[in-house]
């Protein structure tokens, strides 16, 4: 076994403990001594590593997705502020989901769920069949290049 | 509140502005809960809150904090963080409780289960 079996696990977490407590050297030790422990605990777990193959794409990720957040909150701001139930529509859809990577796939359930308007809500592993809810559900299309080319396609590039 | 006494002028201004916004949308993000039709559609109500009511309640906690107490606070993002990341376990558990319960009644409008039919255009009517 590796001294840090996960170096940007021990990393964030030292980073944590000290964001929550004072950055000082005592508390670099401590936080350094709890973290290693941790990520021992962790390793013991055996998780799925993931490997990320160009983090370096990761800023561009969250870049996109605060974007797509604020634009979406605008949107179901204007929903509900108006309450225009008859020429909105509202429905499930399928997505067809290439990514395999677990990692990837929760991060993509966190940004779907995140944004507000769509809802991640049955995923089938076997063959990628994610079911979701849109709030407003235009044109099904869109709301398919949306999640197939904005966010996984970077995904992909990211983990696989 | 001591603290606020010496806050500058543009800090008070962009402080609350956030905090304003973030209210704002906890508040529009409750009403639509209340309001919207369908469980489904009250699912999205409330990410209004959890994502950018919590983000910009924690800049408006982030700049009143570093500003006041002339150090960089930013351990609030930690809550952001962790309210993004487990919201959808809470949502997803939520969603699949509903749909199995329109499913067990036999509802035409939901679509049938991804996990359980391989053919992933079914027609939901059939559900």
């Amino acid at each position: 076994m590796t001294v840090l079996p996960y170096p940007l696990l021990t990393a964030s977490l030292l980073l944590m403990w000290m964001t929550l407590n004072s950055f000082s050297i005592g508390h670099f030790i401590l936080g350094a001594i709890i973290a290693t422990v941790a990520s021992w605990a962790m390793a013991a777990l055996r998780p799925a590593k993931p490997h990320l193959r160009k983090w370096y794409l990761l800023p561009k990720l969250l870049g996109i997705v605060l974007y797509d957040i604020v634009r979406s909150n605008i949107a179901v701001v204007g929903i509900i502020l108006t309450g225009r139930t008859r020429t909105r529509r509202s429905g499930f859809m399928t997505i067809h989901i290439e990514l395999k990577d677990t990692t990837a796939l929760a991060l993509l359930a966190v940004i779907l769920t995140s944004t507000p308007g769509t809802a991640w809500l049955e995923y089938n592993s076997s063959d990628g069949t994610l079911l979701m809810h849109v709030l407003d559900l235009i044109e099904e299309q869109e709301w398919t290049d949306l999640v197939k080319n904005r966010y996984e396609r970077l995904l992909m590039e990211i983990f696989e | 509140m001591n603290e606020a006494a010496t806050l500058p002028f543009w800090a008070e201004i962009v402080v609350s502005a956030f905090v304003l916004l973030g209210a704002s949308l906890a508040l529009i993000g409750t009403i639509g809960l209340a309001r919207l039709p369908t469980f489904f559609e009250r699912l999205h109500a409330p990410t209004l809150g959890t994502s950018w009511g919590t983000g910009a309640m924690v800049i408006a906690s982030m700049i009143f904090f570093t500003v006041t107490s002339g150090r960089p606070v930013f351990h609030e993002i930690l809550i952001g963080i962790f309210v993004t990341v487990t919201t959808p376990v809470t949502l997803m558990l939520l969603a699949q409780s509903a749909l199995h319960r329109e499913r067990a009644e036999g509802n035409p409008d939901v679509p049938a289960s991804v996990s359980r039919t391989p053919a992933p255009d079914s027609d939901p009517n059939e559900a």
